[in-house]
């Protein structure tokens, strides 16, 4: 494949691969952020979205575009109640020890991935996107003709992964609306900066972190139901997620989100270009080396603030 | 309630690394995690006891199941038939998880405290070669269903044999003429970077210069992978075949992002029917297959010459004309392997019949007695054909299937003969000491 084509297939690769990352790591750091609580559990709760959207698919039958539709408003609702219940019964428990709470969620995740395994099964199960249809995309060169334009083997993306795009940006953008311009948001903002204040003025700290939690686990859920037509539901697909998840965070910043964009985008593309130019092993040896050298020459993360 | 929490710490950096460090830890253990299946009882008739070392969980979980199935079917139509010398056939099934480690621990469970007589059924090469080693030093017979090359490249032990299904090096050897004559000389191999995948690249690309064409590309890709359009810009334009052979649970979105990166106009496609097993070909998305070509090593759909020992096969293990479980068509079998299972626990009955097999004492007298056979005809014992054992390599000969997809259907079009897939011997196991 010429270098032109070649880099756009894999820009286009990179650009789904972070449009589905910066969900998951949005997640994560939101329940940093606001609850100081490191969740192990998290690429689990991923998993949860995807095998859920294939229960809801199968039950409804029909179109898949209805299985679907259902499945990208009810998982993420479900998975984000059986987060906050986990938080209600657990979490609040060890009263956010940091040093208990990751033991805690290391144990949510082998309660759901070993629950998943003996209830949904070892199979990884195929839900069907509710469109997709490959759309060739043409290149173009100067020749010997002058400007032309062709149509290069294997240059193609098809509709459900711009969709995939374009909705991790839709999603992206109403988070942000609701977390600056609404009361809910300022909830979660003053909980974060100072929760016992928060607290003072009236603020239900206990109730706020549930919800977070959700949240966080709902929208790991979200993209899960995304990637779920793309790749397949699977009992141990919540590992590589979580690990990059965790990546991002630390790249961007502990609880910063528009950092957790920025590093998403970051290794979403260069894991995208590398693994097309180079080798996939090589965009995750390069991905943690950044990470080593993030904590070495920034430890704060690219926008996070140092820690007093 | 609110005023029950407290925080009790800021958390810092440090508290955060030490939970992606024991994140990382905690994803190293996860798929070593055995889903523990139930010990078996004594039981006073004293049976045989076969320990089954199963893919439960892992990537080669839809084999595992499937394999069980079939051993399940085989178990009972030997136990229906009386036995294996008047005593009754007990399977003990552990899960290997698809793991090397995890299978050289359960042959020590299967040898030590189930105490079986022998142990059988594994797929995934590298827990073959993994666990083979152990079942040498243990003295416990293990007949695995794997296809590799390993065991008659001799790099295994006289305890391993494989005496029901036909190895890699074979398999190739008697498809690249096809390829070559029918669909093109210069091909792309895209194959799993493990053993098995390592054994289709070096045979392959050997037996296809000989027969004067060549590998432009190879492309390994590893079995755990979920997406695969990153590795397909390496496919060079001069490509004229695509060769697939693919394994793990993701294969169906391996051969739909194959379809979706070449659209229209695709090279000719040549597959092993590993990239395709447990999934049914007519599932969305895989329509660009039809008129390509699989090797098949037992035909997924009826074929209208259909033997009657074929079909009371098809019956015994409960899978319908299109390969497919009788109870839910969805549930696609992993046909072109499985049989390996049935045919071996046939070849086990049979020597242990010709060695008057009494108990573990015996159980250097039933690999000799597997050794000295030769000719398996077609029959319901060897429901995938006739077959030549050569108990020097520990390895079988069969013949080849190649399907044309038509209309949504396997039809075989190319069946290459025993001696197409002869290569000279590499090893003889039976010079060497028990």
């Amino acid at each position: 494949m010429d270098f032109g084509p070649h880099l756009m297939l894999a820009s286009l690769e990179g650009a789904v691969i972070s449009a589905i990352l910066v969900l998951t790591a949005m997640g994560l750091s939101i329940v940093f952020g606001v609850m100081r609580v490191v969740n192990v559990a998290h690429g689990e709760f991923f998993m949860l979205g995807a095998v859920f959207a294939w229960v809801v698919t199968t039950t409804l039958g029909g179109h898949p575009a209805i299985g679907f539709l259902a499945a990208l408003i009810t998982v993420p609702i479900l998975v984000g109640c059986i987060a906050a219940g986990a938080d209600r019964l657990i979490l609040k428990r060890v009263n956010y020890d940091p040093d208990r709470t990751i033991v805690a969620t290391i144990g949510i995740l082998y309660i759901i991935q070993q629950t998943t395994l003996m209830t949904y099964g070892p199979e990884a199960r195929p839900v069907e996107a509710p469109f997709n249809t490959r759309l060739s995309l043409p290149w173009f060169e100067f020749g010997e003709n002058g400007f032309e334009i062709f149509w290069p083997w294997g240059l193609s993306i098809t509709s459900y992964k711009l969709f995939v795009i374009v909705a991790a940006i839709v999603v992206l953008t109403t988070l942000w609306l609701v977390l600056t311009r609404t009361k809910i948001g300022l909830i979660m903002r003053a909980t974060q900066q100072d929760s016992d204040t928060a607290q003072a003025f009236g603020i239900p700290v206990g109730k706020v972190y549930s919800w977070v939690f959700g949240l966080g686990a709902g929208l790991a859920a979200l993209g899960a139901v995304l990637v779920v037509p793309i790749q397949q539901a699977h009992y141990l697909m919540g590992g590589d997620p979580l690990l990059l998840a965790f990546i991002v965070v630390i790249i961007g910043g502990l609880g910063s989100l528009p950092g957790t964009v920025i590093a998403a985008l970051l290794i979403g593309m260069s894991d995208g270009i590398i693994s097309v130019f180079f080798s996939p092993t090589l965009a995750k040896i390069i991905a943690t080396f950044l990470v080593a050298m993030v904590l070495v020459f920034r430890p704060q993360g690219l926008l996070g603030k140092s820690v007093a | 309630m609110p005023n029950e929490i407290k925080k009790t710490s800021k958390i810092n950096r440090r508290s955060a690394l030490l939970g992606l460090g024991t994140s990382a830890g905690v994803l190293a253990t996860a798929g070593i995690l055995p889903g523990s299946l139930g010990f078996a009882q004594a039981q006073s008739s004293a049976p045989i006891k076969i320990g089954f070392q199963k893919h439960a969980t892992g990537i080669g979980a839809a084999y595992g199941r499937w394999y069980g199935a079939t051993t399940d079917a085989a178990v009972k139509r030997i136990n229906d038939n009386g036995g294996i010398n008047g005593r009754p056939v007990e399977v003990v099934v552990e899960d290997d998880g698809t793991d090397p480690g995890r299978g050289a621990e359960v042959l020590e469970k299967f040898a030590n405290q189930h105490n079986c007589d022998v142990a059988f059924g594994t797929l995934f090469s590298h827990v073959v070669i993994g666990s083979a080693p152990r079942a040498g030093e243990l003295k416990l017979p293990y007949f695995v269903v794997s296809e590799g090359h390993h065991v008659a490249s001799g790099g295994l032990n006289r305890y391993t044999l494989q005496p029901g299904i036909t190895d890699v090096k074979s398999q190739v050897i008697s498809m690249a003429p096809f390829v070559a004559d029918n669909l093109g000389k210069k091909v792309t191999m895209i194959f799993p970077d493990f053993a098995f995948g390592h054994d289709h690249r070096d045979f392959f690309s050997a037996a296809i210069e000989a027969q004067g064409g060549e590998v432009v590309a190879k492309i390994a890709i590893p079995p755990t992978e979920t997406t695969f359009t990153r590795y397909f810009p390496s496919i060079p334009r001069e490509t004229e075949v695509i060769y697939h052979v693919m394994v793990g649970p993701a294969v169906l979105t391996f051969v739909k992002e194959l379809g979706e990166f070449f659209g229209p106009n695709r090279p000719e496609l040549f597959g092993f029917i590993d990239s395709l097993e447990a999934v049914d070909i007519r599932s969305s998305g895989l329509e660009f297959l039809e008129g390509s070509y699989f090797w098949e090593g037992m035909p997924r759909h009826v074929q209208a010459d259909q033997a009657d020992y074929e079909k009371a096969y098809r019956a015994a293990v409960g899978v319908n004309e299109r390969g497919a479980s009788v109870d839910d068509e969805a549930d696609v079998s992993t046909y072109a392997h499985m049989f390996g299972c049935w045919e071996t626990l046939n070849i086990i009955k049979a020597g242990m019949e010709s060695a008057d097999y009494q108990g573990p004492q015996d159980r250097t007298k039933l690999i000799e007695a597997v050794e000295a056979m030769t000719d398996m005809p077609a029959s319901e014992d060897h429901p995938q054909g006739d077959k030549v054992f050569n108990g020097k390599t520990h390895q079988t000969f069969g013949k080849q299937y190649i399907s044309k997809v038509t209309d949504g259907r396997l039809v075989v079009e190319h069946t290459a003969s025993i001696e197409d897939g002869r290569y000279e011997d590499e090893v003889d196991y039976t010079t060497q000491s028990f």
